[in-house]
């Protein structure tokens, strides 16, 4: 069984679960709900779609390549916060993400630099945020999550240093 | 400014009031154009560097991944609708709320870290808790356990390209950061709006 498949089953279970709930809860309760999330799907589905069938387009005229430059094995502070740019601005999903990752790594990236990388494409790669976040959640809370999010990849590289792991 | 308007009611002006379950979104909004101008650029670079087939094959693909998205866009969707309905709103204002201190952002991240499917899901569910009453502090926790230490990545993605070595210290590197990111974001957030919403305050 897939990853993917087992992540869709525990989806739609949890879906189910809390659709119980709020049907033993009344009907009435659990209509008003279906309702209130079909609309909202209604209203995200067009911007899903410029953002899914856009990004291809801005992943293509952004080569992985220039990223991977920019993981080069640099070494120290600079390096990291080189790394913490190229994390925010890797387009693509996590395939890419992770991808541009592991060149780093066996291209002679640090362990601090990469685990820098990997922490900024989790907390703030741009297609994320303005494919799902925007969408989804209230702008000002977008900026301002990204903005308090800013020091911990390097705290993440601090603690690889510390530890001397991965 | 006036992302989180109320639905029902004839949407007021100064929309930051108040925030409820019924989050609706404007179908255009200022982020939606820069994406659209985003894209139309890139898709014209596109087309001059490969031609016209460039151009329909990225689209061919990126069409395939978005029907393969929305059954679980309407899942994640139905997710946050669901749980906006049954979370009892003073139970979740006082264990994720302002005043909910450290066991808030543990509950947040916890909730982050356990919870099913990818963007789709995380996204949605953060914003029915921000409508039920959680904070800024614990909604940050939530969303930065979710993409740090969360599974579903991690399992489908992280450990197959990156090894389980790896993956495996990278999260245990993260363990303390959405406690950490959701405790700044409080710190920041009260000095930043140091009468947070005065006619939301539910006297």
């Amino acid at each position: 069984m897939s990853a993917a498949l087992l992540i869709d089953i525990l989806l739609w279970g949890s879906v189910l679960g809390v659709g119980l709930i709020a049907f033993r809860r009344g009907p009435p309760v659990f209509m008003a709900s279906l309702r209130e999330g079909s609309m909202d799907f209604i209203n995200i589905v067009p911007r899903i779609a410029l953002g899914v069938i856009g990004s291809g387009y801005i992943a293509a005229i952004i080569p992985q390549e220039v990223i991977t430059g920019w993981l080069g094995p640099d070494s120290g502070w600079l390096g990291v916060a080189t790394a913490v740019v190229a994390g925010a601005a890797t387009p693509g999903g996590p395939v890419v993400g992770f991808s541009i990752g592991t060149v780093a790594l066996k291209s002679g990236g640090g362990m601090p630099q990469v685990v820098a990388y990997v922490v900024a494409w989790a907390l703030f790669a741009f297609q994320r945020v303005i494919l799902w976040e925007i969408p989804f959640m209230p702008a000002r809370f977008v900026w301002f999550r990204c903005a308090v999010s800013v020091p911990f990849p390097f705290v993440a590289a601090a603690i690889a240093m510390v530890i001397g792991k991965p | 400014m006036s992302e989180p308007s109320p639905k029902d009611p004839a949407p007021a002006e100064d929309a930051d009031s108040e925030p409820r379950p019924g989050r609706v979104r404007k179908p255009i909004g200022w982020s939606t154009i820069i994406i659209a101008v985003l894209v139309t650029v890139s898709a014209g670079l596109v087309w001059r560097r490969d031609g016209a087939d460039g151009v329909l094959d990225i689209l061919t693909h990126d069409l395939s991944l978005f029907g393969g998205i929305l059954p679980r866009v309407l899942a994640g969707c139905l997710l946050g609708a669901f749980i906006s309905e049954i979370l009892p709103h003073e139970k979740v204002s006082r264990s994720l709320g302002p005043k909910s201190g450290l066991m808030g952002l543990l509950i947040g991240t916890a909730f982050g870290a356990i919870l099913p499917g990818g963007p789709f899901t995380a996204y949605p569910v953060a914003s029915a808790l921000l409508a039920v009453g959680a904070d800024f502090g614990a909604t940050i926790a939530m969303v930065v356990s979710w993409t740090l230490i969360g599974y579903g990545r991690a399992v489908a993605w992280e450990i197959p390209i990156m090894g389980t070595d790896f993956t495996l210290w990278r999260i245990i590197i993260s363990l303390p950061l959405p406690v950490l990111a959701g405790a700044l974001g409080r710190f920041v957030y009260v000095r930043l709006y140091p009468k947070p919403l005065a006619k939301d305050d539910e006297n």
